[in-house]
């Protein structure tokens, strides 16, 4: 199956609105309990459901999506759980799209070809690896382009301009524009210079590949001001913690996700 | 020997060892990656750098640091000969100053006024914290809540000399989630911050900068060695961890006919699974920036570690070891626990000569091979010395100081 990432971002844009993508980590609490999220997601107006990989490693997040990752590894949350996760979440939905996100070494020992054709086999639209740029991800690169995935790079405040030309030509799916300087869950700074580098990405794009921004977006007011000068916004450790925050009982997380979804969706 | 490829022209434009090494990080990271390797080749590589440095490493730092000839040891561990190269006798008791220094010069020449490293062992840290007291710098370092127990002394040095010192409390405690807080800073702080690693891992072009700074010690052993003995030794033995202090010693030698062998953590030994001896027992994967061989499950999670050294509890290892290893130029190997703990007493005893205990490693793999042979040359890399771990050997010995 081809990945829906394009088609969602496209008909969005047709009726202009921009697409809500949401992180989240797979097993904190419990498998279960992100297939029930998941869903949530689906029915809360997520578009792009980011589904992320637990790596006893992860460099580039803050305190409260690696203490998430801790819990899921606790749990022996492994790169082909996330899988099963999402195969299971498919036979429910065909509509919204996943995307796997995480760091290179799980996917490493797994090998790349296995993976990528794990990925075409259960229906996940998309990658996105954090530590594997451009220059190293040449393999997977072509492999996720035979299926028809969508390979998802980052940008960041400090990519030059010459970089954000070949990220754009080798992403698929959306470039993920990274606000700030620094881990998830970090503060929102500097709207113009976000502003700028997002029209710039827009602008060496050969192929108007949607940008989406994420990294500081906690609130809909948030959601609101980025999603003016972007394709997409991502959030990741709000609702990552809010997840966790309410594990014990269920129905007030499901109530609570609802809502807070909800009215991000509305805002964009 | 014969070898088709130089050795001395890796890391390749793209900073791989051939399948090891590169720039596994998050984009933010690859800006400053690049920056860093411009203002490295034009900075680092010119006559006035060299200059300014070499001044320092004499006489700030003690260099050039002696071989020393173990005789007593040598005659007592049978007919060959044990000849130490005193990385101990550095300024701040390690190889590690080599390249602390060399790394806060370039980061004052690139105009960066914090610097923030990681420490095992905390001989990194003191190191790194002392050359930016000596260069007026910030200095912030990152250490395992685990190893801040294990090496309270040197976490005191780091304070006295004005760093910071984060206990990191996330992961296993230890090395590697220090590594993982440091790199999380450095993302976020990267406009006046430079990241000083401690060894030859991490992305490109640091297993590079730190191999060549502290490739002193392999150019100064190399023509002692010829001066005195008139000849190169038989062997080269080094203790692994991340493996700075070993590649140090190699490089120069990578095209002489000279036995090279690395020593890596054993721990409570191989077949426990408690070690940390990638090269040993590892296999292929991707962590903290670069291809490298690592200890992993099944699914690629990150594996504990087990070490009485500090320094030598990592999971990875530098990817040029890695690549070593895979061409056979280098033999890696592994001592446990307890055959580093009694070289640490021999050498103590026979030659009076505390090591550290990340060395010991490298003298009890050396202490059979002397066994075992006749009339060979080991130069041994007496990387530190032990007067970090005196609270580590009293504790096992059931003493209190």
């Amino acid at each position: 199956m081809t990945s829906r990432i394009p088609f969602i971002f496209r008909e969005n844009a047709k009726k202009n609105k921009k697409t809500f993508i949401s992180y989240l980590v797979c097993g904190d609490p419990s498998k279960n309990d992100t297939l029930i999220a998941m869903k949530i997601m689906a029915d809360s107006g997520v578009d792009v459901i980011e589904l992320g990989i637990p790596f006893t490693d992860p460099i580039a997040d803050g305190p409260v999506i690696q203490k998430s990752i801790d819990r899921a590894l606790k749990n022996n949350v492994s790169l082909k759980d996330v899988i099963s996760v999402v195969e299971k979440f498919r036979k429910t939905n065909k509509k919204t799209a996943v995307v796997l996100m995480g760091y290179m070494n799980p996917v490493h020992k797994m090998g790349v070809e296995k993976f990528t054709k794990s990925i075409n086999k259960n229906d996940i639209d998309g990658v996105l690896i954090v530590d594997s740029p451009p220059e190293e991800s040449i393999d997977l690169n072509s492999s996720l382009k035979k299926y028809n995935k969508s390979h998802i790079y980052l940008a960041s405040p400090t990519t030059t301009d010459q970089r954000m030309r070949s990220i754009t030509q080798m992403s698929s799916g959306y470039v993920y524009y990274v606000t700030v300087k620094g881990i998830t869950g970090s503060k929102l700074t500097d709207i113009s210079t976000i502003k700028k580098n997002v029209a710039k990405i827009k602008k060496y794009s050969k192929n108007n590949i949607p940008v989406a921004v994420g990294f500081g977006i906690k609130d809909s007011k948030s959601a609101k001001q980025m999603s003016k000068f972007s394709d997409g916004i991502i959030i990741g450790s709000s609702i990552v913690e809010l997840i966790h925050k309410h594990s014990n009982n269920k129905n007030v997380m499901k109530k609570n996700l609802t809502s807070y979804l909800s009215s991000i969706s509305r805002a964009i | 020997m014969k070898n088709k490829i130089n050795l001395k022209d890796y890391p390749d434009r793209s900073g791989h060892f051939d399948i090891f090494g590169g720039v596994y990080v998050s984009e933010t990271l690859i800006h400053p990656l690049k920056e860093l390797f411009s203002a490295y080749k034009s900075i680092a590589t010119s006559a006035s750098f060299r200059k300014i440095l070499k001044a320092e490493l004499k006489d700030y730092v003690g260099r050039p640091t002696p071989i020393y000839y173990a005789e007593a040891l040598s005659k007592y561990l049978g007919k060959s000969h044990i000849y130490l190269k005193r990385e101990d006798l550095n300024h701040t008791g390690a190889h590690k100053i080599n390249n602390a220094l060399g790394q806060a010069l370039l980061a004052k020449k690139m105009g960066k006024t914090r610097i923030i490293a990681e420490t095992g062992a905390g001989q990194h840290g003191v190191a790194t914290a002392t050359a930016c007291a000596r260069l007026n710098l910030k200095c912030v370092v990152y250490m395992g809540e685990q190893d801040i127990q294990r090496q309270s002394v040197n976490v005191y040095r780091m304070k006295l000399l004005g760093a910071e010192v984060v206990s990191v409390n996330s992961g296993t405690k230890t090395l590697k989630d220090a590594l993982n807080e440091a790199l999380r800073d450095w993302v976020t702080n990267v406009d006046d911050t430079h990241y000083i690693i401690g060894s030859v891992a991490g992305p490109h072009p640091y297993p590079m900068i730190v191999r060549d700074f502290q490739s002193v010690i392999g150019h100064e052993a190399r023509a002692q060695f010829k001066r005195d003995y008139k000849c190169l030794p038989d062997y080269l033995i080094a203790c692994v961890g991340g493996g700075s202090n070993a590649i140090g010693l190699f490089h120069p030698f990578l095209n002489d006919d000279v036995k090279i062998i690395g020593v890596e953590a054993g721990g409570s030994g191989i077949k426990t699974g408690k070690h940390a001896a990638p090269l040993s027992a590892g296999t292929p994967g991707v962590l903290h920036g670069n291809k490298t061989y690592i200890m992993e499950d099944k699914n690629g999670q990150i594996k504990n570690t087990h070490s009485i050294s500090a320094g030598l509890d990592y999971p990875g290892v530098g990817p040029e070891h890695s690549w070593l290893k895979d061409l056979n130029r280098v033999e890696y190997t592994s001592v446990t626990d307890k055959e580093a703990l009694n070289a640490f007493f021999t050498l103590t005893q026979k030659e009076g000569i505390i090591p550290a205990l990340e060395t010991a490693h490298a003298l009890a793999y050396a202490f059979k091979l002397a066994k075992n042979s006749k009339h060979k040359k080991l130069l041994i890399n007496l990387s530190g010395r032990g007067d970090k771990d005196i609270d580590t050997i009293a504790k096992l010995k059931n003493i209190k100081l």
